[in-house]
């Protein structure tokens, strides 16, 4: 958390820095060998960093961990730990710490004696095993709970004691595999919030796998957005999701309208699009050439307003649009209009008092900034 | 919940919720009663029963009391001590002429001949020289036969008479009775039973321990290998149960002979010479090599099945946490695996105590089972008595070791499939 973030993605040349922890340089690996699981995978890890690689499901997120854990071989490329090349090195001399999906906690062993082995392979003395056994089964708020068996723990005791097995012999990195995917949605925020907090705590280096935005968002220092085996794009997630790099980053990380059309002009920090329904609307570009290029531009739903009679002039872009539907959330309500071509546009209005009361077939009057609207590739 | 002190709950209607509970099953109880009762009637007739026939037989002793009831009942009042009178005697021969004129002193001379040899012979010659045989009957009969003249004669006479016997049980442990009526080892050259009792415990031991060591990686092999090749290995294992016993065996008799294919093998690549082939058949190695063979996707099967059940990613966290891969294997894997060598050791080692072709056709002498010796007893000596109580003793003995199993492992733990 105390790393610098912010310069982290824009600055390359500080391969230098020592803090640098570990590094997928090119990795690509093949199952089959006709399908690239993994094409071109490049990552680079400081010392202490919480590292989300998110993607949909398939996109090859499991098979970079295993490469990292040492029970897949990369096809191609290198890994390196602490500046030392690891491909050849096996699972059990790498000295990470990993948390499966399922747990995996020895069925057959208590909670204490699955948190045992990993030191008693390691030779320490009986009395010390007891001891950092019981601080860490503390540390997870589980003291309690050495004599039980596995089976005997509710579904998050589990996750802890699984966190605890990967953190009780102090590896400086510790892998995740989607770890909360099994809890219910209450539970999973509160072990977000307790592997952030453990993670401050100890300053361990994470890499942690997961699917799901919003768990990515709210953990991470970093987030690797994966898609069909390439990072698509690696930053902060308030970059990621301010300034998504394409499309699909765009797309993956929350909500987002769409618009299909062709550049017409660019002129630096704006230029105009063309949408396929014949609007003319002004973007931002940030993945797009010259004139006549296609573009897709991505526009936050909270990014747009509804106007008053007299504020238009606010915004570069306006246009009349038809609600189709109006959704009431609570906190906020999403409208579905009809505008620019779309069926599909997505408003997000917050439930202040004295919002406008819609009604599907009413037309009003939409309008958004030119530099909230980003033209990115096609 | 029953024992609360509030009222019972009750349906809308009143009726105690436990009663209309039980009635609402009960419908589906016995529509699962009549499923099974075909299957249920052909247990109790063709295992069941003879299961307790079997065991009937084992201490059932009507023969002499059957064949000799005047005898038996002028026996009562004797010392024991020292010949009996000659009412007893008359009593004898008025018993042997009505078995003699019935013809069914067979299988009473058959039953006092297990005991004591020279009694078929005593009770047969003496029915039949009985026309010419006048009273006082006490010394024309020891006349007729030295045997009538000898204390132990009129001991295990007396003693047969009980409707029920230890004596075949004693038999295949070989013990017997003395004539006065303890329990003592029979003499060593003709002890037999125990030896084959500790042969065929051994050596199933022996095959039970082969099928494991074989059947482990095949079954670790199964549980791992993507679908396509698992299924191809399950084929492989499952090849034997397709052919017939006779055909596994005899193989094993076309490859193992002296003149069979191994020996030939051998021999031609000059391993061993001509003369000195090696005798693999018809002898121990022939019943380990052949049962170990036949039995052995019974270990596999169980093994397979806890396998299955044990995720890879057991083995990968003990790995990550630092175990090497043995430790790790033998610190996580094998502990998880032992529901399935024990059922699989158990299985093995129950069929195995029980079979009996493979080592009739590929044991020889050497390598007979206990189970050749019921069939023996069954089919050519004729001594059901003694093949009843041999079985019950395996029967028994496989209720022991299934109970050590059960309560070591809990027969529950084990899927099959
Ligand atoms: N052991 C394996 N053998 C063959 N293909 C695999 C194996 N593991 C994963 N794959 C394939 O690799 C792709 C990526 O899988 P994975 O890394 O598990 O994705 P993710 O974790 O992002 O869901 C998938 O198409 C999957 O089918
Ligand atoms: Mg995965």
């Amino acid at each position: 958390m105390t790393q610098p973030l912010a310069a982290a993605t824009s600055a390359p040349a500080e391969s230098e820095d020592e803090s640098l922890f570990a590094r997928f340089i090119d990795v690509q690996k093949s199952y089959d060998g006709v399908e690239l699981v993994v094409k071109g995978f490049n990552l680079d890890i400081r010392r202490g960093e919480f590292v989300t690689l998110l993607g949909p499901s398939g996109s090859g997120k499991t098979t970079c961990l295993m490469m990292m854990a040492g029970f897949e071989t990369p096809t191609h490329g290198e890994i390196l730990l602490k500046d030392t090349p690891i491909n050849g090195l096996p699972p059990h001399k790498r000295g990470i710490g990993m948390v499966f999906q399922n747990y995996a906690l020895f069925p057959h062993m208590t909670v204490a004696e699955n948190l045992a082995f990993p030191l008693e392979v390691r030779g320490l003395s009986k009395d010390e095993i007891k001891q950092k056994v019981k601080q860490t089964l503390e540390k997870v708020q589980l003291g309690d709970f050495g004599d039980r068996r596995p089976a005997q723990l509710s579904g998050g005791q589990q996750q802890r004691v699984a966190l605890a097995r990967a953190l009780v012999f102090e590896p400086d990195l510790v892998l995740m595999d989607e770890p909360l995917g099994a809890l219910d949605k209450n539970l999973r925020e509160e072990m977000q919030y307790e592997i952030k907090r453990i993670h401050a705590d100890l300053g361990v280096t994470m890499i942690y796998v997961t699917h799901d935005q919003t768990e990515a968002l709210t953990m991470s220092d970093r987030i690797a957005v994966f898609n069909d085996g390439v990072v698509q794009q690696l930053a902060s997630p308030e970059t990621l999701y301010e300034e998504p790099d394409n499309a699909f980053v765009a797309y993956f990380i929350g909500e987002n309208n769409r618009l299909v059309g062709e550049v017409t002009e660019k002129q630096g920090e704006t230029c105009t699009v063309r949408l396929d329904s014949g609007e003319k609307v002004m973007a931002k570009p940030v993945a797009v050439d010259g004139p006549g290029s296609r573009t897709t531009l991505s526009l936050r739903p909270e990014r747009v307003s509804i106007l008053g009679e007299d504020d238009a002039a606010r915004f570069d872009n306006v246009f009349t649009a038809r609600v189709k539907e109006v959704i009431y959330l609570g906190d906020h309500l999403r409208t579905r209009l009809a505008v620019c071509g779309s069926d599909e546009f997505i408003l997000k209005t917050p439930n202040a008092s004295g919002h406008h009361s819609l009604r599907p077939g009413q037309d009003i009057q939409v309008g958004w900034c030119s530099a909230d609207c980003r033209a990115l590739d096609a | 919940m029953s024992d609360s002190p509030s009222a019972p709950l009750t349906t809308a209607d009143g009726v105690p919720l436990k009663v209309s509970l039980r009635r609402a099953s009960r419908r589906l109880k016995i529509k699962a009663l009549l499923l099974v009762s075909p299957l249920l009637a052909f247990l109790i007739i063709a295992f069941v029963m003879p299961i307790f026939d079997m065991l009937w037989r084992s201490v059932d002793n009507p023969e002499v009391s059957n064949a000799l009831p005047h005898t038996v009942e002028a026996l009562e009042n004797w010392d024991g001590e020292s010949l009996p009178d000659e009412p007893v005697f008359a009593a004898l021969a008025q018993d042997l002429k009505t078995g003699q004129e019935a013809r069914n002193l067979g299988l009473v001379s058959s039953r006092l001949n297990y005991e004591k040899s020279g009694m078929r012979s005593a009770v047969m010659g003496t029915a039949r020289r009985l026309s010419r045989i006048e009273p006082p009957y006490k010394t024309a009969l020891i006349d007729a036969n030295d045997a009538w003249g000898e204390l132990d004669t009129w001991q295990l006479i007396e003693r047969e008479s009980a409707p029920y016997t230890l004596s075949y049980y004693l038999a295949a442990v070989d013990m017997q009775y003395t004539p006065s009526g303890e329990i003592v080892e029979v003499p060593d050259y003709l002890q037999i039973h125990l030896a084959l009792f500790w042969r065929t415990f051994w050596m199933s031991g022996l095959i039970t321990l082969l099928t494991l060591v074989l059947g482990y990686p095949i079954a670790f092999l199964l549980a791992n290998l993507p679908a396509r090749r698992a299924n191809l290995l399950m084929i492989l294992v499952l090849l034997p149960f397709w052919t017939s016993l006779l055909v596994r065996t005899t193989t094993w008799i076309a490859i193992l002979q002296s003149q069979g294919v191994l020996n030939d093998v051998m021999v031609a690549l000059g391993v061993i010479a001509d003369e000195m082939r090696w005798q693999m058949i018809y002898n121990k190695t022939g019943t380990i090599t052949a049962m170990t063979h036949i039995l052995l996707p019974f270990m596999i099967l169980p093994l397979y099945s806890v396998m299955k059940t044990i995720p890879p990613s057991y083995m990968r966290a003990a790995r990550s946490l630092g175990g090497k891969p043995f430790l790790s294997f033998r610190r996580v894997y094998f502990p998880l695996t032992i529901p399935g060598i024990a059922a699989g050791g158990i299985l093995v080692f129950i069929l195995s105590i029980g079979y009996y072709i493979t080592p009739a056709l590929v044991g020889g002498q050497s390598g007979r089972f206990i189970t050749n010796y019921i069939a023996y007893h069954m089919q050519t000596s004729l001594n059901w008595g003694l093949a009843a109580a041999i079985a019950s003793i395996l029967l028994f003995v496989v209720i022991v070791f299934y109970m050590i199993f059960n309560r070591l492992i809990g027969v529950d733990k084990v899927k099959l499939g």
